[in-house]
């Protein structure tokens, strides 16, 4: 059996930074649990998955799969815009960004 | 402004270890995962689709011209090739990838374990230093942000962004050496020479244009240091205990590279040495300063909760795709250094002059373009390189041409400029007035051939200086020079100095 997966409080506090969520303590205190719950039942897929199936991210079996190098219209200005909230010269307007590029 | 320790005293006290990773933008017609056009300077958000965008229900294809240049680069830094490969989601939120992650790769890059030889100038001569390289892996650019609002233009301070998504998804490959140790004090210099060659590689493969001041090559600096060992033992192991880095963010010219990790021994070293702790952060790099100032702290790895991209599949190239490649790729740079020399006929200090003013491939291409190699020697180390140090640009950036050079040498080769008309010539070039012909024809700058006006010139300027027409009637041939430069004055100099002296001695002997 692997080891029981679980999430502290702390983790998720951390995790909802990342994630730029605001979370109260009642939320964290709420949360945290559920979350550990989910952890398990996914973690539960390690009981059936023997040694002799190989952990994998892909459902099919493909390696290789390549487009050639040619340009396909995309979208206009106007349509890639289309969904944004705000938007000015011709770009997406966003609140004031706490943080840094990567 | 911090604090900073001399240079020199720095580097009695510690020893530097340097890291440098370089994001390498290729020149793909088409993005990484999408067929976007990836052109510079197009009217923001025009190459964009639903796959670049993240919009629901896209799906990415990884381009495969794409995947052979990361091939190709990694071999020509000497790197195994995985066999097998995925890309990863680097999880992060910032409007700059509208995804909210980017496609990248974590544990397993296409190509790692490398390394490449760099010449510098130590106090002892030219020093051959290895550049081991830890990886080289594919991944994305991202979008452009534009801070609005604040004093400074940048994040803090800013108001709102406004986004510009034309970069996001440009295929991307990140070069990360291991940290390089024991340079000591030519560390700075090797830091740019790495950079020059990694520029002048890329180029040779023709995998990117590597513009810095486009950003299609951006530089990070890694540094920390460590008390100088005073057993001599373990200094040849590379086993040495690294301090807490610093990683300075987008140092994207090589003259700032150098300058870059001179600022940071200089800072680090005072910091330390006034018992305060160094705090593992990113730094930013300002250009015209010449300082770093604080970023972020740095995110742990496990921050970006990386996963495998489940959207992809594995890259596995099998053996004869590499070997395609490998046989594809042209000579390594010091091969091609000695052979240039050869064929140029240049001495190791016009060698090495050149490659350290980042001009190799310059001075290569005008020759091509049809220059002698020692009027492409003479324009780029005299003229060229002058103007780069006085102005602090970067020789590549002046806004001036292998070709320019080759058309200005043949104006003068045709007699229709000189020298130093030449110059003036350099000084449109430099200005953007166009090609050097345009110049020529809109500055005035052609030499006068019309005899009659050379021959009315000569007439003044004997009559002005009676003595001196007097002693060359006396056989004193030498003291022409002082009434060519009166000639030539009036004629704003353009004229052929050589048939002016012609027409002076025709006339007085």
């Amino acid at each position: 059996m692997p080891e029981t997966p679980s999430i502290s409080r702390e983790e998720l506090a951390h995790l909802a930074t990342l994630a730029r969520i605001d979370l109260s303590d009642a939320e964290l205190d709420h949360l945290a649990p559920q979350l550990s719950v989910i952890l398990e039942s996914v973690a539960s897929i390690s009981d059936v998955a023997d040694d002799d199936i190989p952990p994998t991210s892909h459902a099919l079996p493909l390696t290789n799969v390549f487009r050639a190098d040619v340009v396909v219209p995309g979208l206009t200005a106007e349509e890639a815009l289309s969904g944004a909230p705000e938007q000015e010269g011709q770009r997406f307007k966003v609140p004031r960004i706490l943080g840094d590029e990567q | 402004m911090s604090e900073l320790l001399s240079y020199d005293e720095a580097l009695e006290r510690f020893d530097p270890a340097l890291g440098l990773e370089v994001h390498v933008e290729l020149n793909t017609a088409s993005k990484m995962f999408c067929g976007c056009p990836t052109e510079f300077g197009a009217e923001p958000n025009t190459q964009t689709c639903p796959t670049c965008l993240g919009l629901p229900g896209s799906m990415p294809v990884v381009n495969e011209i794409a995947v052979e240049s990361a091939i190709r680069i990694g071999l020509a830094l000497n790197c195994e090739i995985a066999e097998w490969c995925r890309f990863a989601r680097k999880n992060y939120f910032y409007p700059d990838m509208p995804k909210n992650f980017q496609t990248s790769q974590y544990d397993e890059p296409i190509a790692f374990n490398g390394w490449t030889d760099v010449v510098v100038e130590g106090p002892e001569g030219p020093q051959t230093v290895r550049v081991d390289i830890e990886r080289a892996h594919m991944e994305e650019d991202t979008g452009k942000s534009l801070h609005v609002g604040g004093a400074t233009g940048r994040i803090h301070g800013a108001d709102y962004s406004l986004v510009d998504y034309n970069r996001a998804g440009i295929p991307l490959i990140e070069i990360v050496t291991r940290p390089i140790l024991g340079t000591r004090e030519i560390v700075p210099l090797v830091a740019k020479a790495y950079v020059a060659q990694l520029r002048d590689l890329l180029l040779g493969l023709g995998v990117s244009d590597v513009r810095m001041e486009q950003g299609s090559l951006r530089c990070d600096v890694n540094l920390s240091l460590a008390p100088r060992d005073d057993g001599s033992e373990s200094d040849n192991t590379g086993r040495h205990s690294l301090g807490t880095r610093t990683e300075t963010k987008n140092v994207n010219s090589l003259r700032s590279v150098e300058r870059a990790v001179r600022y940071e021994v200089q800072r680090h070293a005072a910091v330390l040495t006034s018992g305060r702790p160094i705090l593992q952060e990113t730094r930013h790099w300002h250009e015209d300063t010449g300082i770093t100032t604080s970023g972020r702290e740095k995110s742990d790895a496990e921050d970006y909760r990386y996963f495998p991209e489940p959207d992809l599949v594995p890259v596995a190239p099998d053996k004869e795709w590499v070997e395609r490649l490998r046989a594809s790729l042209p000579e390594p740079p010091h091969e091609r250094r000695a052979r240039l020399q050869a064929e140029w006929g240049f001495s190791d200090l016009d060698m090495r002059d050149t490659v350290g003013a980042g001009a190799l491939g310059l001075v290569e291409a005008t020759i091509a373009a049809g220059a002698t190699p020692q009027a492409a020697r003479k324009w780029w180390l005299g003229e060229l390189a002058r103007r780069a140090n006085e102005t602090e640009t970067d020789i590549s950036a002046l806004g001036v041409t292998p070709a320019h050079v080759a058309r200005v040498q043949a104006l003068v080769d045709e007699g229709a400029i000189n020298d130093k008309l030449a110059r003036q010539v350099f000084d449109g070039l430099v200005a953007g007035e166009g090609t050097p012909d345009e110049i020529v024809a809109a500055r005035g700058l052609a030499i006068v051939s019309d005899e009659g006006a050379l021959s009315a010139a000569v007439d003044n300027a004997i009559a002005a200086n009676p003595d001196v027409a007097d002693k060359i009637r006396d056989g004193k041939v030498a003291a022409a020079g002082a009434l060519i430069g009166a000639v030539m004055k009036e004629m704003k100099g353009q004229a052929d100095a050589a048939r002016v002296r012609e027409l002076v001695l025709e006339k007085l002997t």
